[in-house]
């Protein structure tokens, strides 16, 4: 029999007080700011605006400073901010050749136009815990070099003058760019709408998904044909301005994968490609989405459909970490009617079970319960 | 006329691009500093929304949807009559509306050289200046590739 029930509020409310309290932590040790936040936790205010499909740093420290650190809970609260304003418009496509680059290197060129610039990477780094940072010394200002100002083409174009890499992808003439904010999911589903959903899909899952690409799951040799992070202006088209708004700079990462491709009944042999763009300096998440982006392409290509990083379905569907946390971490929710149908339901075929494979003791116990 | 237009719709996205890429402390303290007159009739705003940041397939092939980003917007309309407007990433209203009274300003022709040489040109200059500094660290570290000499013996 159910009946309803109610109660909790107390508890509730002091849960979120015990959470306020354990949030803060310690009062003689100083609270973080937000700007101590952005400036030396930047990496993790990067994930949580690309995650949380969210360009602004503040909004995303603080996210990380209520969440307790707790990445995907801030890249939920984040999302859940997002709904709250009016949406202004669509911006031009942003340009990443001419973007003021901090790093951009290539594992294909050696000596391409612009040069290997490795920016503030921690590759080459010993993997050594620190403990003068513990202490909290002084850091140096870093080395600067005078240069002349060279251009940097992505490496996309110098590939491209052999004729033996695949263009830029192209949609058909009057596609409209989709918009997995404004219409549900439908599969399958356009290059562009992928993309837009891997560029905010979960850091751990597109990692994992593109290791097995390289691992032999749908395997197609990719090489890092070009990372490059650093500031892109953006601009917006607006009717009150005889030209497109300009709305100040953002950071972002481009990777571009090169993957060899030795031909099929749709495409002679030649390069392909994966395309990476995320917001912020996330070189590990653009390379991830540029292999999940080559392996989606599987049916364009003409390939077999044989592993879980070329099943758009599968990917798409699940990249989403703020889905997939509401799903699983509803199961902690109070479920007791659920439970006790279930609980009748399997009472009721263990008797019958037992009745067909044992009907003396069945009966037995039946007498014995009446 | 036509090219003197076009100037002068490319000197005043240059300067709207200038305020919008500052912090709005500067351009607070700038102001300030220069005297110049914050009276103004808000027609819009200061308002805050969102932006869809689009980028292209590979690079240079088809748009598509990134992710949003935060702007405030704000019009406004001078006791002259001229009309501002400035659209800036981020939540900063005070800045927003500073910088559309700045190009309402800089559309008046008695006001547009005050305009230039007190508030965007040390903005300019000052962003000018983190440029340089970022580009120079960033050369700091490219890579000089030498070629190992193999020994004769």
């Amino acid at each position: 029999m159910y009946v309803a029930v109610k109660g909790g509020e107390a508890a509730i409310a002091n849960a979120h007080g015990l959470l306020a309290d354990r949030r803060r932590g310690d009062r003689s040790v100083p609270a973080l700011r937000l700007d101590q936040i952005v400036e030396q936790l930047a990496l993790g205010v990067d994930r949580v605006m690309s995650e949380g499909s969210l360009y602004d740093r503040e909004l995303a420290a603080l996210a990380i400073v209520q969440a307790r650190g707790d990445m995907i809970e801030a890249i939920f609260l984040v999302r859940a901010y997002r709904t709250t304003l009016p949406r202004f418009g669509y911006s031009e496509p942003i340009d990443t050749g001419t973007m003021l680059v901090e790093r951009r290197v290539s594992a294909t060129y050696k000596d391409l136009p612009g040069g290997q610039l490795l920016g503030p990477t921690f590759d080459y780094t010993h993997r050594l815990l620190d403990p003068e940072l513990a202490a909290g010394a002084d850091v140096a200002e870093p080395l600067q070099r005078e240069t002349e100002a060279q251009a940097m083409p992505r490496v996309s174009a110098i590939l491209a003058r052999e004729g033996l890499i695949e263009p830029d992808g192209e949609m058909p003439g009057d596609h409209v760019p989709g918009d997995i904010t404004r219409e549900p999911l439908e599969f399958p589903m356009a290059r562009d709408i992928r993309l837009q959903a891997l560029s905010r899909g979960d850091e751990g899952f597109l990692l994992a998904l593109g290791y097995s690409t390289q691992r032999g799951y749908a395997r197609n040799h990719p090489f890092v044909g070009e990372i490059r992070i650093g500031e892109v202006e953006l601009e917006l088209d607006v009717p009150e301005l005889p030209f497109a708004a300009p709305l100040g700079t953002v950071r972002v990462t481009e990777c571009q994968m090169v993957n060899q491709f030795k031909g099929s009944a749709k495409a002679p042999p030649q390069f392909t490609r994966g395309y990476g763009l995320v917001f912020g300096q996330s070189e590990r998440k653009a390379m991830a989405m540029a292999l999940c982006d080559r392996a989606l392409r599987a049916s364009e290509l003409g390939e077999d459909i044989v592993a879980a990083a070329q099943d758009e379905e599968f990917v798409i569907s699940h990249s989403d970490n703020v889905q997939a946390t509401g799903f699983v971490e509803h199961l902690k929710l109070p479920h007791y009617v659920d439970f006790q149908a279930e609980l009748d339901l399997v009472r009721r075929m263990r008797a019958e079970y037992e009745a067909r494979e044992n009907p003396a003791k069945a009966e037995e116990k039946r007498e014995a319960a009446e | 006329m036509r090219g003197q237009e076009a100037r002068d719709q490319a000197e005043r996205k240059a300067a709207m691009a200038t305020l919008a890429q500052s912090s709005g402390d500067d351009i607070v303290r700038l102001w300030n500093e220069a005297g110049l007159p914050s009276q103004a009739e808000l027609l819009r705003g200061p308002e805050t929304g969102l932006v869809t940041l689009r980028g292209r397939i590979g690079g240079g092939g088809a748009p598509f949807n990134v992710g949003e980003a935060t702007v405030t917007r704000a019009t406004v309309r001078l006791p002259s009559g001229q009309v501002g407007h400035c659209y800036a990433l981020g939540r900063d209203k005070q800045k927003a509306k500073l910088a559309a009274i700045a190009d309402a300003l800089w559309q008046d022709p008695a006001r547009r050289a005050e305009v230039e040489i007190r508030l965007i040109a040390p903005l300019r200059s000052a962003l000018a200046t983190a440029h340089e500094k970022r580009r120079a660290e960033t050369a700091a570290t490219k890579v000089d590739f030498f070629t190992m000499v193999r020994g004769e013996d």
